[in-house]
């Protein structure tokens, strides 16, 4: 017995070798006739046994008007919620005394994706998306401008409900 | 040279480069194969996104494996470290140049080639790279060989974990190599001789050695599983411990080496279980095979490919079901349970073929296979027994309800 070994006091005359043996060969004999449980994820997105939750909070969404001007009004309440800091705000007024954002940009890597600014937001214009397919080829593209925002179109994401807690 | 002799030198090449080939393009399908058997022993598809089926998965892991980066490490011993994935490789691969593949080919030409002059060659063509009359022996001492780039291979590195991996390879590969050939030698007091063809032939008369001489098969097949270094007794790689063991150092086409000597491994214990327990190319019920020609050569090539092919399955098979071995518990067996046991056996198989042969006078192969037969019917009941604790025999309820009777089942 090697040094240190701790050796347990088994039931000897209880214990099986070849037979477990051949009941695990059996096992995973049986296994390879058994349906494949795989989702072949490029192709298949979904399956019945899975899919995205709705509550999911991927990258954002900035929702239009039905002129196809964004909704925000650059009140500065999400760079102010915003835990990480990313998200940069210049708020702009036309002559009729309408705000809206100059520059509003979002820095992907910089957010947590918390959905504190989907939470906040007074006229439900920034939202976190059901959306995970963001593969870029530099870094610098994942700093989203609002044009690329508003051009987003995947759903949006359902926040908590404290009156639907379950989300049912 | 005479034109006999450039004959033979003329089909001992063309036998070579198709059998090397055939091994190198059987030993990639076969990385293929295990992912596959892997992935559908655990629900899962296996690799499937390169060419049908997955079926270039070897060709796309060859090409990545070349244009990879070699690395060595800055304190190892570079001579020995690149020496070592050769000494690995080359013995694996030249194993199965003794093994027949098929029935013997009758090759009749006598013919003028370009550059190389006259050639003939008249009679039998044995469909193995070479015949030899030791070819047992051979494989024996090869396989033996291998263990030497395994444990170059882990102490040329000079990383802790190749080191530990090569000294286990080294100790666990001499300890079943004692036990591998003594229980083959059973099979040789039957045969009488050491060359393939023999022991083939002496099968086709007889019975396959599986049935006469079942321990021997059983201790072979254990034995064999410790010579490829795989699961359950992969110690010397053993990931979760010594993270890859005696290749941890290597990279690309150097630990591609490793691999393919693993696979070419399995290949010829594969073979060697197919070629002496379960007949070679001996089609079962018939003398058809034994007749000679080009169809019978074919014939019996694709039955001993589906023997050899389901040995190749059942180490796959194994690989996925067992976990690993403790040390101490691996070399237990070793030379605890398998060396006795082929002790032993040799005696008792012994004693049995003089009292057959020379007690009752029955010297026909058949009459002495069925008798060893019977004989090995008692023999592995008692050696289940006593192994398994009468479990195997027995079944598991009377030892449940006894349990659960003295009180310490749960």
């Amino acid at each position: 017995m090697a040094i240190g070994v701790k050796v347990m006091k088994r039931p000897s005359d209880e214990v099986s070798y070849i037979r477990a043996t051949l009941k695990g060969m059996a096992l995973t004999f049986k296994h390879m006739f058994q349906a494949r449980v795989t989702m072949e994820y490029p192709e298949a997105k979904s399956t019945d046994d899975w899919r995205i939750a709705t509550r999911w909070r991927g990258t954002h969404r900035m929702m239009t008007d039905e002129q196809g001007r964004s909704k925000c009004v650059a009140c500065g309440l999400c760079p102010q919620v915003c835990p990480a800091n990313c998200i940069k705000l210049v708020p702009g007024e036309d002559e009729k005394g309408h705000r809206y954002p100059l520059i509003y940009e979002i820095d992907e890597f910089r957010c947590v994706f918390c959905g504190y600014c989907q939470e906040v937001c007074p006229e439900e214009a920034i939202h976190v998306g059901v959306h995970y397919e963001n593969a870029e080829y530099s870094r610098d593209r994942f700093v989203y401008d609002l044009e690329r925002l508003q051009a987003q179109t995947h759903p949006v994401s359902t926040l908590w409900d404290p009156a639907d807690p379950r989300g049912q | 040279m005479s034109p006999l002799e450039k004959g033979f030198l003329l089909l001992a090449v063309v036998k070579m480069i198709a059998v090397f080939s055939m091994v190198m393009v059987g030993v990639a399908l076969l990385t293929l194969m295990e992912r596959k058997v892997a992935g559908w022993m655990q629900n899962r598809p296996g690799p499937n996104r390169v060419g049908p089926m997955g079926i270039l998965q070897p060709a796309a892991d060859g090409i990545k494996n070349f244009i990879k980066e070699e690395t060595r490490p800055v304190s190892a011993n570079s001579f020995l470290f690149l020496l070592a994935p050769a000494l690995s490789f080359i013995p694996a691969v030249m194993l199965i140049a003794v093994i027949p593949l098929a029935a013997p080919l009758p090759v009749d030409f006598d013919t003028v080639l370009p550059l190389i002059g006259r050639v003939a060659y008249h009679g039998l063509m044995p469909i193995a790279v070479a015949d030899l009359p030791i070819g047992f022996v051979f494989i024996l001492a090869f396989s033996s060989l291998g263990v030497y780039g395994i444990a170059l291979a882990g102490w040329s590195s000079n990383s802790k974990y190749s080191l530990i991996g090569g000294l286990r390879a080294s100790a666990q590969l001499i300890s079943y190599e004692v036990a591998m050939g003594l229980s083959l030698i059973p099979l040789l007091l039957i045969s009488g001789n050491a060359s393939f063809s023999d022991i083939i032939a002496r099968q086709q008369q007889g019975l396959w050695f599986i049935m006469p001489l079942f321990l021997s098969f059983f201790v072979f097949l254990i034995s064999g599983f410790a010579e490829t270094n795989r699961l359950p007794f992969d110690l010397p790689e053993a990931e979760s411990e010594l993270v890859a063991g005696y290749h941890a150092e290597y990279s690309a086409m150097k630990f591609s080496l490793f691999m393919i000597a693993e696979y070419a491994h399995i290949v010829t214990v594969a073979a060697m279980v197919a070629t002496l327990f379960f007949g070679g190319w001996d089609i079962p019920f018939t003398h058809w095979d034994e007749r000679g020609g080009l169809l019978q050569t074919i014939v019996t090539h694709g039955f001993f490919f589906a023997k050899m092919f389901f040995w190749i399955f059942f180490v796959m098979w194994i690989r996925w079901t067992l976990p690993r071995f403790r040390y101490d518990q691996l070399m237990a067996v070793g030379w605890k349970i398998l060396l006795p046991l082929s002790l032993g056996y040799i005696m008792v198989i012994a004693i049995a073929i003089q009292v057959i042969e020379h007690g009752f006078g029955w010297t026909d192969p058949r009459a002495e296979g069925l008798s060893l037969f019977v004989l090995n019917l008692v023999l592995g009941w008692l050696v289940f027994w006593v192994l398994d604790s009468g479990r195997v025999v027995r079944g598991i309820a009377p030892r449940a309800r006894s349990a659960a009777a003295s009180g310490r089942g749960n």
